[in-house]
């Protein structure tokens, strides 16, 4: 399991959690969860777009994360963000279809790039993963206030000085970054649990932002290695135990908020 | 302190204020008092440089400006405590990670504490009660030390007990500090008792003034362009539209008429 080529994929799913712990807790404290399901999906058809060009899989697939940014950010301004990002979506996935009609690529791939893939991961493919990450991450932590106090109250950022609309491209930015190198490993349908199932239970563990982002992180890492080690042993896909650990994990949150809250109301 | 001259302002060609005109000197309170739709929100946020005005101008002296949004709903699931809503007043528009620091930290509690909030400092922000959350919300607005003080609705759907809590909360802030206070209300009662200044708005157009020159038939069937009774009862005031008729059918004519709550 931890040997030969495995190793790129252990590499390659931790850099992919750990951003998506980091990414998914302001997905879920932002009320972003649309825009992080359409964004991967959005994306996807740039996969298919690299294999008919013949270019790197990871440029096509930031190449598409761009486009879906733009997309959202630009009709948003003209109406509802989440027709916008629906608009976005569909317009995205035709091109996807078209993509994939014009290309040899066999029907494993695509599937393997809708729900994830263990052996899909080549070294080559790992710098790529770890400097699209760093970006996201760095600026995650460049922005954490503003993102924060946005969350909060759109009002209060503007009062403040935060300018909320730029923080808002700014976060499609970020999440399309790690969309775009999540969507290999835990596959295009499946990146949104990952980015939702561990913030979201992290956020009903604790009272403390810094804390609730590392235990989102830790969250997300134990989900995608138990989802690869199952998925090793059992040859199921791995989506599939993403998808599962990822409501289990929101389940247990949902669960321990119950049994915090009684305590403080009696405080 | 402040200066507002002649302001204008007009949204898709209507016009939701004209040619409003106050001043306020440094630490005086003064309520911001007209109906829904009256354009009290869209003055503060002009005040706020949120909004450019058409015309005339807003003199703050430089002064830094604290903020208080209207029905700023918290998130029950947001894991942040009290505090941290109060830190982010500080330096919430900063790049990069709060680094922790003892001075920062004593900002904080040091406003907590003037807001009296030390009590629920640590628990969940949403999860506080609305005046609770009101205090933090003060808070938030003045832990930059700003010498005016702007408040949309403040006390709207607080419950009895917060909203005489936050006023005289305000109050005593507004007083030991010298803080300029002005607080948009619908309801002019609650603070009839600090309130030192008062800007009517109806209609677009405002009065200001001493609360014994403004709130005054005369004065206020002017600002409406028809009659308005001025009723005094137990310390209490209560506008009404012409006679008592119109007043009972005040939301068909959707203005004026402030009867104001019997409580």
């Amino acid at each position: 399991m931890f040997s030969g080529f495995m190793i790129n994929t252990w590499i390659a799913a931790s850099i992919v959690a750990a951003t998506a712990g980091l990414v998914g807790f302001f997905v879920v404290v932002r009320g972003a969860s649309f825009a992080a399901h359409a964004l991967p999906l959005s994306t996807f058809p740039g996969a298919a777009a690299a294999a008919w060009l013949g270019i790197n899989e990871i440029a096509g697939l930031v190449a598409f994360a761009g486009l879906g940014v733009i997309g959202i950010d630009a009709l948003s301004r003209r109406g509802r963000p989440e027709v916008a990002t629906a608009l976005t979506l569909v317009m995205l996935l035709g091109l996807g279809t078209l993509f994939l009609s014009r290309t040899t690529t066999y029907a494993q791939e695509v599937y393997g790039l809708l729900f994830g893939q263990v052996l899909g991961i080549g070294a080559a493919d790992i710098a790529p993963i770890a400097l699209v990450s760093a970006a996201a991450a760095g600026s995650v932590l460049l922005l954490f206030r503003p993102l924060l106090l946005s969350a909060v109250s759109r009002d209060l950022a503007q009062a403040r000085g935060a300018a909320p609309a730029r923080t808002d491209l700014a976060f499609l930015v970020i999440l399309a970054m790690a969309s775009a190198v999540a969507l290999p490993v835990v596959g295009a349908l499946l990146v949104f649990s990952l980015m939702v199932g561990p913030a979201a239970a992290a956020r009903n563990l604790t009272d403390r932002a810094g804390l609730a982002i590392a235990l989102s992180v830790a969250l997300s890492l134990l989900t995608v290695w138990a989802a690869i080690a199952l998925s090793y042993l059992t040859n199921w896909p791995v989506g599939f135990f993403v998808g599962v650990f990822g409501a289990l994990a929101y389940g247990l949150g949902r669960a321990a908020l119950h049994l915090r809250r009684p305590r403080r109301a009696m405080a | 302190m402040l200066t507002l001259s002649s302001i204008s302002v007009a949204f898709a060609g209507r016009t939701i204020l004209h040619n409003v005109d106050f001043t306020l000197a440094q630490g005086s309170f003064c309520g911001l008092i007209g109906s829904n739709g009256s354009g009290k929100t869209t003055l503060l946020r002009t005040i706020l440089g949120l909004v450019k005005p058409d015309r005339g101008t807003v003199d703050t002296g430089g002064h830094e400006i604290g903020y208080v949004p209207q029905k700023i709903q918290l998130d029950p699931f947001m894991p942040l405590r009290a505090r941290d809503v109060v830190a982010l007043g500080l330096d919430g528009n900063r790049f990069g990670l709060p680094l922790p620091s003892a001075a920062r930290r004593r900002t904080v509690d040091a406003m907590l504490t003037a807001v009296d909030a030390t009590g629920f400092a640590d628990r969940r922000v949403g999860d506080l009660s609305g005046g609770q959350q009101q205090r933090i919300m003060i808070a938030h607005a003045l832990v930059r030390r700003p010498k005016l003080l702007l408040l949309d609705e403040p006390l709207a759907n607080l419950d009895l007990r917060s909203v005489a809590e936050v006023v005289s909360l305000l109050h005593t802030l507004s007083f030991e500090q010298r803080i300029t206070v002005l607080l948009s209300a619908h309801d002019m009662n609650p603070l009839l008792p600090v309130m030192d200044r008062i800007v009517y708005l109806a209609n677009g157009s405002s009065v200001s003034g001493t609360v014994g020159e403004v709130v005054r038939g005369a004065v206020l069937s002017r600002l409406y362009g028809y009659h308005i009774d001025v009723i005094r009862v137990h310390g209490r005031v209560l506008v009404v539209a012409a006679g008592g008729e119109d007043a009972l059918d005040a939301d068909a004519a959707c203005e004026p008429v402030h009867v104001t709550q019997i409580r």
